[in-house]
């Protein structure tokens, strides 16, 4: 079993929505398109994205961190939208474990955007039709493509690599390790859907100096005062 | 959650039209036991299931303007192992049908006994439809109301409460339309359907009441905390990553105001509950035929009201993402 999906780093991501661009050009002009826009110069512009990132700020000035959070359909083992969709035009691909929408089955009903505890479906106002995130599958199951190329938009797109791509279900895979030695974790656990995207959390990087490492006897760098009294020979004044 | 007015009077509408039909099976079979004196064929029971008909027809109407592609909604049928909405487009046609057919029967009179049960028990093709469609009523309600109460990360719906109240819902106004119809008719049942639907408006004062209390005091499973996976107690949100809105701003928010809020809970407290009571009442003193028509007009403007506030009171999780614009 595969089970594509994203691992998307918290200690990376800097919030630029590279992302968020990559995805609507390459999605608005591929097999998922158009992603249509609403008054797009007008008051008010609004229009379907696949992935959006958000920002909150934790803790109390000041001691504050911004989080920026990529949002995007997290593909879940457990998808809720998918058996409440009365026509099948949701589904959940068996060899890669991706949620689509097929658009020309769809009825525009809203249901499965109500099923969604993460609000990841949206409605696209001029088609009418219920869109996703499709981890950008034209891209990921083109076999013209080259394997480099192979992967969504948003990945190839992010500058401090922040979005890894992969099978989770792969013990082995670049995802699956960053999950298990990174401290992955899923959104809404209590749910039991299962996201098959993992997001990883913030982690501080602090180094760890003793005292007695800066003091130690021997510390070249250590500030000039008096030599301890002699006591006899050191193991630096032993010559061979 | 937002509430759509296709859908407010999709589920307000059928619900009537299903209670209606069942107050007319349900007259049938009290005359047919005996307990109340056997009414028109053609102008009661054919009239009264038409009236039931035009209402699920118009529903159904409504329905359609929830739908981005209603062109393709025959397409719905397809999912009716896993999903409610899937089951509910089964039955509402299947009972519609019934309901006509039941409509026909007593139109044109084909009310003669076929066989009759333990020899006193005359089984007629109405009272084979009007069984049939009354169970199609109660599957309908089923199925409704499952929608809602199915989906498990709207707290606020999802509880056997909700079930309970679409069916007491349906069947109080239903009755009502019927006590109605017979006085518009001058027909001597008003006091039966109007003692029903008097039952069925104070068991559903009880239910709603209940859920009202239950929603009061709902603590939501899901938290900022575990939407983002960040564990601290002050989080608060910069930027939705957009300024214009979105679908999930639209949706899943009524964007009224509490003012408005508190003023279509008061609404839909004293028309679907008090008014209709009190008005049924006076017309058991007056015996006027305007009375149970009037009691039916306001508890279907305060159902509209209890609908608007159902959806209005429901928080969905998806919500925790979208705070603050900025």
């Amino acid at each position: 079993m595969t089970q594509l999906a994203l691992v998307i780093d918290l200690n990376v991501c800097v919030g630029c929505h590279a992302c968020v661009t990559s995805c609507k050009e390459w999605n608005t002009s591929g097999w998922a398109g158009p992603l249509t826009d609403h008054r797009p110069y007008d008051k008010d512009p609004t229009g379907t994205f696949f992935n959006r990132v958000q920002t909150f700020e934790i803790g109390e000035f000041p001691k504050t961190e911004t989080v920026h959070f990529p949002k995007s359909c997290l593909h879940c083992e457990e998808p809720p939208c998918v058996p409440v969709c009365p026509t099948g035009a949701s589904y959940k691909r068996k060899d890669n474990g991706v949620v689509l929408v097929d658009y020309d089955k769809c009825i525009g009903c809203k249901y499965c955007s109500w099923a969604c505890p993460y609000g990841m479906r949206e409605l696209d106002e001029h088609q009418k039709v219920m869109k996703k995130c499709t981890l950008c599958i034209d891209r990921i199951a083109n076999d013209a493509l080259p394997e480099a190329e192979r992967k969504p938009a948003c990945v190839l797109a992010c500058p401090t690599s922040a979005r890894l791509f992969g099978d989770v279900h792969d013990p082995d895979s670049e995802v699956s390790m960053a999950i298990r030695e990174q401290g992955g974790y899923q959104l809404m656990p209590e749910w039991g859907t299962k996201p098959a995207n993992h997001y990883l959390p913030r982690r501080k990087t602090r180094i760890q100096i003793f005292e007695d490492e800066l003091e130690r006897a021997d510390n070249p760098l250590r500030k000039e005062a008096p030599l301890p009294a002699a006591e006899g020979e050191t193991l630096d004044d032993v010559s061979f | 959650m937002h509430p759509a007015f296709s859908v407010i009077f999709l589920t307000t509408l059928i619900g009537v039209g299903q209670g209606l039909f069942l107050a007319l099976v349900t007259g049938q079979l009290y005359s047919l036991a005996n307990l109340l004196q056997p009414q028109d064929s053609m102008s009661f029971y054919a009239m009264g299931s038409l009236l039931s008909l035009l209402f699920l027809v118009v529903g159904l109407l409504a329905s359609f303007f929830h739908l981005g592609h209603p062109e393709r909604a025959w397409r719905s049928a397809a999912r009716w192992r896993t999903s409610w909405l899937s089951r509910e487009v089964i039955v509402l046609p299947l009972f519609m049908l019934l309901v006509a057919g039941y409509a026909a029967v007593h139109y044109f009179g084909l009310t003669k006994p076929l066989f009759v049960l333990q020899d006193v028990i005359q089984v007629d093709a109405s009272l084979i439809l009007g069984i049939l469609g009354a169970v199609a009523a109660f599957a309908l309600y089923i199925c409704t109301a499952m929608i809602y109460a199915g989906i498990k990360f709207i707290e606020e719906w999802h509880s056997p409460l909700t079930v309970i109240n679409f069916v007491l819902f349906g069947l109080a106004s239903g009755f009502m339309l019927a006590s109605a119809f017979s006085a518009w008719k001058g027909v001597d049942l008003v006091g039966f359907y109007g003692a029903w639907a008097v039952v069925f408006t104070l068991a559903a004062a009880v239910s709603r009441g209940l859920s009202l209390r239950r929603n009061s005091h709902l603590v939501h499973k899901s938290t900022l905390q575990t939407a983002i996976g960040i564990r601290h107690n002050s989080i608060v949100q910069k930027s939705q990553g957009f300024m214009g809105g979105s679908f999930n701003t639209r949706e899943f928010f009524h964007g009224a105001s509490q003012r408005t809020l508190r003023l279509a809970y008061g609404f839909f407290l004293g028309m679907v509950f008090l008014f209709p009571v009190l008005l049924l009442a006076a017309s058991y003193w007056l015996a006027s035929p305007y009375l149970p028509v009037a009691a039916f007009a306001v508890q279907y403007l305060g159902l509209m009201a209890e609908r608007w506030y159902f959806f209005a009171e429901a928080k969905h999780p998806q919500n925790l993402y979208y705070q603050s614009m900025a």
